[in-house]
């Protein structure tokens, strides 16, 4: 069977600078693949090639099997592909339900039917005492979960989520990672962007670590704390 | 009936009798301003309100929808023609905002308000100078269909409650929704699955659409227009922002309120003052936006969720 998402050497370029240079990786249905490397590595502009928000230079990005590369956000996400934003983008002046509303209507043209679904998300991103209040007056670790709410009420089968842990106190931390690990437990697939290393070597089954927008190490969370690779571009040389 | 619409059909059923209450033709033709003001306010608020989109030059819609009624009399349809001419103004000016809003609306931010002035400046060229189609500078006169206002007056009160009526319906359905989810973030709302240049044009084509039919009635109501009133950046375009802004943006209520404050003022500055009147609706209109941002049915909202808070209402902190 097709991986779900497969890129096939895929870059992409801003004036001088290549973002990400000949990106080949796939993610299998179900599970959890992990995307780290430094800051300035390229994580994001991948996320924003795969959900549709520019086109890839060259290379092209399969999702079921199916061509994505240079379709709208609005096509891709209809498709089953949702993300989140590492910059929260509440809508500011919506409440909760109505931001997660907005989301659950890539399902149905129904109002009843998209605020029954919103509040399914709510409930399941446990935010319910939020629902009501407007998304601007959140706290940054409601606005990240806000992020995730929204995303699932779009009934992905893949799920990009990019740093939705920063910035989060402890206790949020685990919160986060307990419902990360809810929604995969229902059937999601995720690719998972994290600085926190003990959150990615915890919840992912594989790990990818890219540098300069290249794949410098692909393989188990283990292997990948081994690499000497990895080690070298997040502490420099002489720790290798 | 629930709490809200019996608040809403009380206004409609005081309108409906007031022609019952009085017969004066002054204030009748005063009410029919403010009603066509009302219907003005409500389209530019579907558009630059709730979608975001601000446009400079809904009067581009307004002028067309009022040409096109007046050429079909020009064009020697009788009087009928000109009353079913008023949907055929609406689809006029929905299939111009179509064509700009197609082009135009692929680009963000300042793009698609300027394109939409200039539009409506080419427009008002166009209708000055060609003058086998819209008689030029000369303009297009009627014979009015009713001698009396009572007819023009529920015409337009219908006009206005149908605005209503739609606007408001559209914004408890998905496009409502996805309207507002554009003007908060585009990026944001084209992730969560929408279209947001098939959305924007769709609410551009019903904001000109209402823009259209009022103009249309415009002609029909006072008779005369020429390129110069109906395609008046200022007198049209200016007008509908202000008068949104004024009542409040992105409110249900805020068009209505401001179009009857605009006429009322703008009515008794021009008796009592009679000159330069335009310079004291400037001053209201900045002190308006210095003290009450969100318009006047804004700050009372504002007020009013404020009083919730304060008295243990949802937790939001």
């Amino acid at each position: 069977m097709s991986p779900l998402l497969e890129l096939d050497d895929v870059s992409k370029r801003f004036g001088g600078l290549m973002a990400v240079r000949h990106m080949s990786f796939h993610v299998e249905k179900g599970e959890i693949l992990g995307l780290i490397g430094p800051n300035g590595a390229g994580k994001t502009t991948l996320f924003n090639l795969i959900n549709g928000y520019f086109p890839p230079a060259s290379g092209k990005i399969l999702f079921r099997g199916a061509r994505i590369d240079g379709r709208k956000p609005h096509k891709v996400c209809r498709m089953g592909l949702a993300r989140t934003f590492q910059v929260v983008r509440p809508l500011a002046r919506l409440s909760v339900l109505e931001n997660v509303m907005v989301a659950a209507f890539a399902r149905t043209n129904r109002p009843e039917e998209a605020r029954r679904e919103a509040r399914e998300a709510i409930a399941f991103t446990e935010m319910e005492s939020w629902r009501d209040a407007p998304a601007r007056s959140l706290p940054l670790g409601m606005r990240k979960r806000l992020e995730m709410a929204r995303a699932l009420a779009t009934k992905p089968e893949l799920l990009l989520l990019d740093e939705n842990f920063a910035g989060l106190n402890p206790a949020e931390v685990e919160k986060t990672i307990e419902i990360v690990r809810k929604i995969h437990a229902s059937g999601v697939t995720i690719l998972i962007i994290e600085h926190n290393m003990r959150v990615i070597m915890s919840i992912s089954g594989r790990i990818l670590c890219i540098n300069y927008g290249e794949k410098i190490a692909e393989g188990t969370p283990p292997e990948i704390a081994r690499d000497p690779q990895v080690v070298e571009a997040y502490l420099g040389s002489a720790h290798a | 009936m629930s709490k809200k619409r019996l608040l809403a059909a009380l206004p409609l059923a005081a309108l409906l009798f007031l022609p019952a209450a009085t017969q004066n033709p002054y204030l009748l033709h005063m009410a029919i301003l403010s009603l066509l003001w009302v219907v003005l306010g409500q389209s530019w608020n579907l558009l630059g309100g709730y979608t975001g989109q601000i446009s400079f030059g809904h009067a581009a819609f307004f002028g067309v929808g009022a040409y096109t009624t007046g050429i079909l009399i020009k064009s020697g349809f009788s009087a009928p023609a000109a009353w079913w001419g008023l949907p055929l103004g609406g689809l006029t000016a929905a299939a111009v905002a179509a064509l700009i809003g197609w082009i135009c609306l692929r680009l963000r931010g300042s793009y698609f308000s300027l394109s939409v002035l200039a539009l409506s400046e080419v427009l008002r060229l166009v209708a000055v100078n060609w003058k086998q189609l819209t008689n030029g500078a000369e303009g297009i006169l009627l014979i009015p269909a009713f001698t009396g206002k009572i007819w023009y007056y529920y015409i337009v009160l219908a006009l206005a409650a149908l605005t209503f009526v739609v606007i408001g319906w559209v914004m408890g359905s998905k496009l409502g929704y996805y309207f507002l989810a554009i003007r908060e973030d585009q990026d944001c709302a084209e992730s969560l699955g929408i279209d947001t240049t098939k959305y924007k044009l769709l609410s551009v084509l019903l904001s000109a659409f209402f823009t259209g039919v009022a103009g249309g009635f415009y002609l029909n109501y006072i008779g005369f227009i020429d390129p110069g009133i109906v395609f008046s950046v200022e007198d049209i375009s200016i007008m509908m922002i202000l008068v949104t802004m004024l009542g409040g943006a992105a409110t249900r209520w805020g068009p209505a309120v401001g179009a009857v404050i605009f006429i009322l003022v703008s009515e008794l500055l021009r008796v009592w003052v009679q000159r330069g009147h335009l310079i004291f609706f400037g001053v209201l209109m900045i002190g308006i936006i210095i003290f009450f941002p969100n318009g006047i049915v804004g700050a009372v909202q504002d007020a009013r969720a404020r009083r919730r808070r304060s008295h243990g209402g949802p937790a939001t902190a």
